[in-house]
């Protein structure tokens, strides 16, 4: 009885400890590259790129296996800082820039379980339970997870309408070869 | 060694430095009418955007009979503006109605059914000059009065400012540099005085010792006008300036009248000179001395489409196409509506949009007056730099531009340049210069917007993981302390 169980302790110890050691001194550093990159990412884990997460996102940027322009909340301001930092041309072609949308709150139907707010990653989602919940649409992703979790539908997200203040000129259609 | 008389002479050879275009004035028949009144219409639509700032809060509702020259929103921030009621009335609907824009995008506006023309009972005041600068600016804030010549900043923020900044020179704009309007020419010439003390009203609010106003000198009579209203003042001098676009934009005439330039990116108030337009002088005087609200303005109407081009002076809320059907109407289909001048103004899809603060001209203008031509090629022959105000490279700049590469056009100057269109308007290849430089703007704009936003996404985003990582490490603690509390307990029970 002592015999056995002596042995695979020690065993145990003895495996237990090469395993840090190895941790420790045969660390693979990983690409510094990738860190800073997702160090750009909104990190909010949104999962709008259809990836598991920004950390892998930013992984398969780096190594080229996705678009740079697959964030959603970054957009292409942060896909052109991306393509600066990795010294590649951005290519916009075929990029269609996704009309931002926001959580909305219908107040008839919130119950205020809170669901939504404990799921939010950026704590757009405000309120106490048993209270209406409101979102705060700057920080708002458009993730959709509150939509997914809330139980009564009372969330749903709307694309931001364009107003007067946030209307712009478009780029003028070039029809002679210019300077 | 310096030396006055060729210090001074450089100076001037300095100002007369080589800016800006000659378009032809067309201001012809507008500017040798009398102003007109428009009648009471008889529904006004006033947008609750009508100034640079916040938007004004509605305080009123439907159903509301309000008087003339009563509160209808009030200012929606500090830098904003109220919204009074230009004639008396029944508020018919608040609600988004198309705005005076380009974009055809709807604007909240209160509808006013109107039903005559009495007013409340406005504050006369007959010595204002023995009021406090304080107390006068704020009889201009609650007025509502904003900046006329077009840019409709409020006019109260810019005073108070003034008083702050230890403003040595009040610039006084009647440049009007813009073709076919006249509004500014006409009020000078049919008010001068009261124009005038509402320049020195001004003064005073800001605390300004010299005063100087520039008016173009293809408006003689104004300028006479102005200079004779001024005559007993030592303190004032009307001068005329050369008639070139784009003299009218508050920078040019202020470096022009005082030798200043301006540092890129610098306020006016900082160098010690604030610039206000003429209409926005009348209207502090309005509101001083009569106690009246801005609730109307001098619109000139004009453009070949026009049967008899004049100016009125019409209730702010005022349909546009009212203001033309009053001047006799359209003699052909324009090619296009433009609110404002020609050269910075706005292209309106339609004239079912109100004359707002701003409003300086309805123009309705023929295929023939707009000499809409096909781009061609850049032959890179300077003329654009050339004319540029602030002596940037709108070739390059458009360039860079046109390449997507918006930081380099912002090294350029990018955010200096005023979209004057001197550029767009000198063009051989009529290359739409100014407009590549609009859409750089709101392209930059919204670009640090979103930049703005992800930042703030990963913050917040760390700050609820620190957050919830403090509460469980928390949460933990309490069950330590509790788990601690219950062994010592037990362990007392146990000696007992």
């Amino acid at each position: 009885m002592l015999i056995p169980l002596l042995s695979l302790s020690l065993l145990g110890g003895a495996l237990g400890l090469a395993l840090a050691l190895a941790g420790r001194f045969f660390k693979v550093e990983g690409n510094p590259l990738v860190e800073e990159v997702a160090a750009m990412m909104p990190n909010s884990q949104c999962g709008l790129c259809g990836l598991p997460g920004c950390g892998v996102a930013a992984e398969k940027m780096v190594n080229g296996e996705v678009e740079l322009t697959c964030c959603v909340p970054g957009g292409k301001v942060l896909a052109q800082r991306i393509a600066d930092k990795l010294g590649i041309p951005l290519s916009l072609e075929g990029f269609e820039e996704i009309v931002p949308q926001v959580a909305r709150v219908n107040e008839s139907i919130c119950t205020g379980c809170s669901k939504c707010y404990k799921i939010c990653a950026t704590d757009a989602v405000f309120g106490a339970s048993k209270r209406i919940h409101g979102v705060i649409a700057e920080l708002c992703t458009g993730c959709g997870k509150c939509v997914d979790i809330c139980p009564t539908e009372a969330i749903h997200l709307e694309e931001i309408a364009v107003t007067l203040r946030t209307w712009r000129w478009q780029k003028p259609l070039a029809q002679g070869v210019q300077a | 060694m310096r030396v006055p008389l060729i210090d001074r002479l450089f100076d001037l050879l300095d100002r007369a430095a080589h800016w800006g275009v000659h378009p032809d004035y067309r201001k012809e028949p507008a500017a040798s009418r009398l102003i007109g009144k428009l009648p009471l219409p008889p529904m006004l639509y006033l947008p609750l955007v009508q100034h640079a700032g916040a938007p004004a809060r509605a305080i009123v509702k439907v159903g509301d009979a309000v008087l003339a020259g009563q509160l209808l929103a009030e200012a929606g921030g500090t830098i904003s503006a109220p919204i009074h009621a230009p004639a008396a009335g029944v508020v018919e609907a608040i609600g988004p109605l198309p705005a005076p824009h380009p974009s055809g995008l709807a604007v909240e506006t209160i509808t006013l059914r109107v039903t005559g023309s009495e007013h409340i009972d406005y504050a006369v005041c007959n010595d204002p000059f023995a009021l406090t600068p304080e107390e006068l600016a704020r009889r201009v804030e609650a007025a509502g009065v904003v900046g006329m010549g077009g840019a409709t900043f409020p006019s109260a923020p810019k005073l108070h400012l003034g008083r702050r900044m230890a403003v040595h020179t009040l610039v006084i704009n009647g440049g009007e540099c813009e073709p076919y309007l006249s509004c500014d020419d006409r009020l000078m010439q049919e008010r001068a005085d009261g124009v005038l003390e509402g320049v020195r009203l001004i003064a005073t609010m800001i605390g300004a010792g010299r005063i100087l106003i520039g008016i173009e000198d293809n408006k003689p009579i104004a300028c006479k006008a102005m200079q004779q209203a001024a005559e007993h003042f030592p303190n004032i001098s009307v001068q005329s300036v050369p008639t070139r676009y784009p003299m009218g934009s508050g920078e040019q005439l202020m470096t022009w009248l005082t030798g200043q330039e301006l540092p890129a990116g610098a306020r006016m108030a900082s160098i010690g000179v604030l610039v206000h337009n003429v209409g926005t002088a009348y209207a502090v005087h309005r509101a001083i001395r009569f106690g009246e609200p801005l609730t109307h303005r001098i619109v000139t109407v004009a453009g070949n489409a026009v049967r008899q081009p004049r100016n009125l002076e019409v209730p702010i809320g005022t349909p546009a196409s009212a203001l033309v059907e009053f001047c006799g109407g359209l003699t052909e289909e324009p090619l296009r509506l433009v609110m404002g001048g020609p050269m910075m103004g706005l292209a309106l899809p339609s004239l079912d949009v109100p004359v707002i603060k701003g409003s300086s001209g309805v123009l309705a203008l023929t295929a023939a007056e707009c000499n809409e031509t096909e781009e061609e090629d850049c032959i890179r022959c300077g003329s654009c730099a050339h004319v540029c105000p602030l002596h940037l490279l709108p070739l390059d700049m458009a360039a860079s531009v046109r390449a997507g590469d918006l930081e380099g056009a912002a090294k350029l100057g990018l955010e200096d340049c005023l979209t004057c269109g001197a550029c767009s308007y000198i063009c051989p290849a009529h290359l739409p210069l100014s407009h590549y430089f609009d859409f750089a703007k709101g392209e930059r704009w919204a670009n640090e917007q979103s930049q703005r936003q992800t930042d703030m996404i990963r913050e917040m985003t760390e700050a609820k993981r620190e957050r919830l990582a403090r509460e469980a490490a928390e949460r933990r603690a309490e069950l330590m302390r509790r788990k601690a509390e219950a062994d010592a307990a037990k362990q007392k029970e146990k000696t007992l």
